[in-house]
């Protein structure tokens, strides 16, 4: 493999890194905000309701 | 029959991409999946939070997704020498084999946790078993073994309207197996028509397929048994409280287009040796063309029948519509 063919598919898999990162990072944050508002659905009516 | 063949390990092609994870999830499946599963989830006519309901069908699919990774995995050496399949992620070695098993692994268990503590424990239950069922007993054992294999396996893919009915409710009545024994009923002839324009793919993989096992005549002749099967189970959930007019109006309808093409299928030659040559003579080209129409037809119709069976159903009960009066009560 040549200098720059070598510089390429570095480049090339660097980008594809880069994208699999920010899908995992966003794909972790969704689950999140998911549990979260399943705990407000779940729980939320009740909490509000309970007695002081 | 448990033993795992040698597995494509290189991952030294293009870099992996995301969307080669999503891959491995088999998005087409998991459409069809979410759509039967949601087709669950409002049949049951429960009083489900959107949100709740939308996490019941996300889980599912995600569960599917896992399983489909699994899968992917598991026949990365069957991929490889089918045509329809070697492109796949594992395969064409932009994922490594331990990394689709990884992610279907931790998705199963993501999946199956938050169904659990979101919706109920029977849902979860349920997921879980459709998860082990495909990965397990489908794809490690029986697709390598018998010719029965995407019988028995095909009830992996007829569990989501019963997950999403117990994710609604938390119990899973009659109705809920109706809906799953129609999927069940509609596989075999589906994917054997299928296969019979795809033998020598399976042969070449190894695969048992009935077209490869037992031969094309007998292959046509089960689909045509199955569809006669099939039919009247399709038709049966509007005596059951499931499905209204609407419902079985499409059941009978699409029934004897699907009766019709099966009929066809059987008095064709799909699947023939013959069919299988690709000679220079112009007539024996147009006789295999013409046998494998049949069965491409059948194969076609059998996903518009069952998107159009549940698409009634989830139109009927998403708008409140009472089933018919001559109900026999099941739920």
């Amino acid at each position: 493999m040549t200098e720059p063919q070598k510089t390429q598919s570095k480049e090339a898999a660097d980008k594809a890194r880069r994208g699999r990162n920010v899908a995992l990072a966003l794909g972790l944050v969704a689950f999140v905000i998911l549990v979260f508002v399943v705990t407000i659905v779940r729980l939320g009516g009740n909490i509000v309701d309970r007695p002081l | 029959m448990m033993s795992k063949p040698a597995a494509i390990e290189t991952a030294e092609a293009a870099p992996a991409s995301w969307r080669d994870y999503l891959q491995l999830m088999k998005p087409r499946v998991m459409s069809l999946v979410v759509f039967t599963a949601l087709t669950g989830v409002v049949a049951a006519r429960a009083h489900l939070h959107p949100v709740l309901m939308a996490v019941a069908v996300l889980c599912i699919a995600v569960g599917a997704g896992a399983s489909g990774a699994l899968n992917m995995w598991f026949d990365a050496d069957i991929d490889a020498k089918m045509r329809r399949t070697r492109a796949r992620p594992v395969p064409a070695g932009k994922v490594a084999g331990a990394e689709a098993a990884s992610l279907g692994v931790v998705l199963s268990l993501l999946s199956v946790m938050l169904m659990g503590m979101a919706l109920n424990w029977l849902a979860a239950g349920l997921l879980a078993f459709t998860i082990l069922f495909y990965a397990v007993v489908y794809t490690m054992w029986l697709k390598r073994w018998t010719v029965q294999n995407i019988v028995i396996g095909g009830l992996a893919g007829a569990l989501p309207p019963a997950i999403g009915w117990a994710a609604a409710t938390g119990e899973a009545p009659l109705n809920a197996w109706l809906m799953v024994l129609i999927i069940f009923l509609w596989t075999p002839p589906h994917f054997w028509a299928l296969s019979l324009y795809t033998k020598q793919d399976y042969a070449k993989a190894g695969v048992p397929m009935l077209p490869v096992v037992k031969g094309a005549k007998n292959t046509r002749l089960q689909i045509l048994i199955y569809s006669l099967i099939l039919i009247p189970v399709c038709v049966a959930p509007a005596f059951t409280g499931l499905g209204g007019l609407l419902y079985l109006v499409v059941s009978v309808l699409g029934g004897l287009v699907f009766l019709t093409l099966a009929g066809r299928l059987f008095a064709s030659r799909a699947g023939d040796e013959a069919d299988d040559r690709t000679g220079e003579n112009g007539d024996l080209l147009y006789a295999v063309r013409a046998g494998s129409k049949d069965a491409r037809n059948l194969f076609a119709f059998s996903i518009l029948y069952l998107f159009l069976l549940f698409a009634a159903m989830l139109v009927e009960a998403a708008a409140g519509l009472s089933p018919m009066h001559w109900v026999i009560k099941l739920s």
